[in-house]
């Protein structure tokens, strides 16, 4: 994309296409032997993990596409189905939807490296522009892929988004009828989103080429700000960049794969593993951490037309940015002022996340508006003062007087960025969750924890007792087949013991040649049969409350760390806020309400529940369920076991998930040192 | 991509029986896939939401221009917060009416905001009553 090339390759065969089509020599101006400025530091290698992430996305998502039923009814049971039963289809949904959190991460490291260099600057206007266009286009396609599982976030989340175009005065009502495709959001709007959650990123990968042309054509900009003059300022891009972008994404894997395969649902909403219900609104509706800073933005503003409008004009300004800024010094590093609001923007970013996942009251409104203040005071008042007040520190002459001036601290900002990937990321997030009113449960030494952690076969098959003869008289398990009994990393039965487990139940099937229904015993490939034909009968059985199917309750349910707990967990790992509140609720009986604690008439006091009050009475007691196996016959046993279960028929692939996360690390760890090593021996007399 | 003609077609009026309704109680029905509520008020609710003064409203309409004459107990909304859209729960709030989780909007006995950033009263749906316990919505 530089000019004509001169690249003549020696193959007649390549001779032959590249006189008719010059695609090689295009490759080879602008990604071998395109001059690259010697001084970049790693935040220039996110540009490459962006693609790759970009790339990663796109692959993923069309094997996800090839098992996905776009329908309301059907969405949430699919995907399900997917990380079940479909090879590795845990493995596929787990770097979508973890890829997708990792996108948004590095564009923003990106987008923020920009800032400070001053990338935006004269000649990159353009540059600069075309990645905003594709953070918008990437902001629309990670909301409507949210929308697909159809949980209640999903559902929530579509909501409440789509109605912000309700604000627009005049046209609003209709514009968000045509988004919906119906009345309400429904199963029409669910197809559109899914046809425009897989063309988007095509859109995407177009603007990225564009982005690219541009880049190649204004040249990179680097961390002294200064236009490369002479061939010593610049080395070819490849080896050089290749590698060491390589090694960049190498070290991005790492993090990467830590979600994967070691915290899948610690950025998720326990929300969405409970299927959309239009009739229920979630207590707190939080978008994806992405967008939790503008969500801010919107909720300060109290009025809902300005808020609206407040939250797209905090993307939007950033289109304006080049012009905004007028400082002629590029780069922040000769900027002492300006270096210091850039931090000081950077918290305030940071702050808007965590306040856009708190429940909008008191302090946290009035913080929350100083902080969008601050926000837009930022670019509208900072930056085009600085331009004129400030003295900036003398810019070297040329990259290579850069260079001389400092030497080899290259490790260190790499350091910097992975402390940075874990504050910036974690700063941001959960914690708006279920508390109301209920005690935190106290946490439990589960088998299942931590990166070794398999499950207690005895614990899974006492618990399936448990379940079979207590939990399933009023709930479902309605994801489980009797199959999985016998799956590896499950409760361990042979096929032999699954086929007759199964057939102790009575299957309703048909219809038969008669036209009529039939029973017969069931079998390996039956699901557990529900209690109760449908919710209606199940609400009407149990005081109008309808028992939650339980497959994936001990995901479906979690409580707030609250800061800085979150934290500790993200490189702790812990991630059983659903078991520990599964084995409290079951515990937390209480025959007597404390004082002062009034629970209406048909409900029972949990001191676990949230708000106290639970339809469902107490399920266990003592010597309630025998156990062949010498275990004691108590209530905290069987809470342990049943939890135990439970978790298994949440992640019925978790221990192969973890074994393959340990391969994967290994294998990661000694990929990036090689990189690193090849790397300092392509560069070495480049230094 | 506007509504199709099915989609279109399933939005026709509903029929709802009242008389299962004791006083103080209210019903959730769907129409066109939204919450209506269908409150059945006693007099206290009655009587608070005709004793504000209608100026001071954030959206001023008065209680009786949001219920048919002749059936003042009922109050028929779409139960879709006018801020963002969740559905507000009914009997909660110091209005006695309705209280949205979301954003915190806060609703009277008659469906008008009176607290919160939504904007505008829970709007009432096109019905009318077909007999003394029978309202066709739509
Ligand atoms: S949606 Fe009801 S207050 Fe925001």
């Amino acid at each position: 994309m530089s000019g004509p090339s001169d690249y003549q390759p020696s193959n007649p065969a390549l001779q032959w296409i590249e006189r008719r089509l010059p695609i090689l020599g295009l490759v080879h101006s602008s990604f071998v032997v395109y001059p690259t400025p010697r001084n970049l530091n790693y935040w220039w290698t996110f540009g490459a993990i962006l693609s790759f992430m970009l790339g990663m996305q796109i692959l993923t998502g069309v094997i996800l596409a090839m098992h996905y039923t776009p329908h309301a009814d059907l969405a949430f049971k699919s995907v399900e189905l997917l990380v079940r039963d479909v090879n590795y289809g845990w493995l596929l949904r787990n770097m979508h939807a973890c890829g997708a959190s990792m996108f948004f991460f590095a564009v923003y490291v990106h987008m923020l490296r920009g800032l400070y260099y001053g990338s935006y600057k004269e000649p990159r206007e353009v540059l600069w522009i075309l990645g905003v266009i594709i953070y918008l286009l990437m902001m629309a396609t990670g909301f409507m892929g949210y929308v697909l599982p159809w949980g209640q976030m999903s559902f929530w989340g579509a909501t409440v988004i789509t109605n912000l175009f309700s604000a627009i005065p005049y046209v609003g009502e209709s514009i968000v009828t045509l988004l919906w495709g119906g009345y309400s959001v429904g199963n029409p709007t669910l197809n559109r989103f899914f046809s425009l959650h897989y063309l988007l990123p095509f859109l995407i990968a177009g603007v990225v080429v564009l982005h690219v042309w541009a880049l190649h054509v204004a040249g990179q900009n680097n961390p002294d700000g200064v236009e490369p003059k002479t061939e010593k300022d610049t080395v070819p891009f490849t080896p050089h960049a290749t590698i060491k972008d390589g090694f960049g994404v190498a070290c991005f894997l790492l993090l990467y794969a830590w979600f994967i395969f070691y915290m899948p649902n610690y950025l998720g909403d326990a929300d969405n593993y409970i299927p959309a219900n239009p009739g229920v609104t979630p207590p707190h509706i939080v978008p994806e951490w992405y967008y939790l800073p503008f969500y801010a933005i919107l909720r300060s503003i109290p009025n809902k037309l300005a808020g609206v409008i407040g939250m797209f004009s905090a993307i939007i300004i950033l289109c304006f940015l080049p012009w905004l800024d007028a400082a002629k010094t590029r780069s922040s590093k000769y900027r002492p002022l300006a270096k210091q609001f850039f931090w000081i923007f950077v918290a305030v970013c940071i702050l808007l996340g965590y306040l856009g996942a708190q429940p909008p009251e008191g302090i946290y409104v009035i913080a929350g508006r100083v902080l969008t203040v601050c926000y837009f005071a930022y670019f509208l008042i900072v930056l085009p003062l600085l331009s004129r007040i400030e003295t900036p520190r003398p810019v070297p002459n040329s990259i290579s007087e850069a260079i001389l001036a400092k030497s080899g601290k290259a490790v260190a900002s790499i350091a910097v960025a992975l402390v940075a990937a874990g504050a910036l990321f974690v700063g941001t997030l959960q914690d708006a969750r279920a508390e109301e009113g209920g005690t935190k449960p106290p946490g439990n030494s589960w088998s299942f924890a931590g990166p070794f952690g398999k499950y207690d076969r005895g614990a899974l098959q006492r618990g399936l007792k448990v379940y079979k003869e207590v939990c399933s008289n009023c709930h479902s398990l309605s994801y489980i087949a009797f199959r999985n009994l016998g799956d590896p990393g499950g409760p361990g039965y042979s096929v032999a013991q699954v086929a007759a487990f199964a057939s102790n139940y009575k299957i309703k099937d048909g219809p038969n040649d008669q036209g009529d229904m039939f029973e017969r015993p069931g079998r390996a490939a039956d699901y557990f049969p529900s209690p109760f034909p449908n919710e209606q009968a199940a609400r009407a059985a149990n005081g109008g409350a309808a028992p939650p199917d339980l497959s994936l309750i001990t995901k479906a349910r979690s409580y707030g760390r609250g800061f800085p707990m979150f934290l500790v967990d993200f490189f702790s790992q812990y991630q059983e806020q659903g078991p520990d509140y599964v084995s409290a609720v079951l515990q937390g009986f209480e025959d007597k309400a404390p004082e002062g604690v009034s629970i209406p008439e048909g409900s029972y006091y949990n001191k676990y529940f949230p708000g106290h009050a639970i339809k469902m009475p107490k399920p266990l007691s003592d010597g309630q369920v025998t156990y062949d196996d010498g275990s004691p016959a108590t209530v905290a046993q069987y809470a342990k076991d049943v939890t135990t279960f439970l978790m298994w028929t949440a992640e019925p692939h978790m221990e192969a998930r973890k074994r393959l996360g340990l391969q994967v690390f290994v294998f990661l760890i000694i990929f990036a040192f090689l990189m690193y090593f090849t790397k300092k021996k392509v560069w070495a007399d480049s230094h | 991509m506007n509504p199709d003609a099915s989609t279109i077609a399933a939005g026709a009026p509903i029929e709802v029986d009242l008389s299962p309704v004791a006083e103080g109680q209210d019903i959730k029905v769907f129409w066109r896939g939204k919450p209506i509520y269908i409150s059945h008020r006693t007099k206290k609710q009655i009587d608070e939401a005709r004793a504000v003064p209608v100026a001071s409203l954030p959206d001023p309409q008065s209680d009786e221009a949001r219920v048919k004459a002749g059936h003042d107990q009922w109050l028929v909304v779409i139960g879709i917060c006018t801020h963002l859209g969740c559905i507000p729960i009914a009997h909660e709030g110091n209005y006695d009416g309705f209280f949205c989780p979301c954003h915190g909007s806060q609703y009277d006995s008659s469906g008008r905001i009176r607290q919160g950033p939504a904007p505008a009263n829970l709007p009432v749906p096109p019905y009318q009553f077909v007999s003394d316990t029978k309202i066709q919505i739509g």
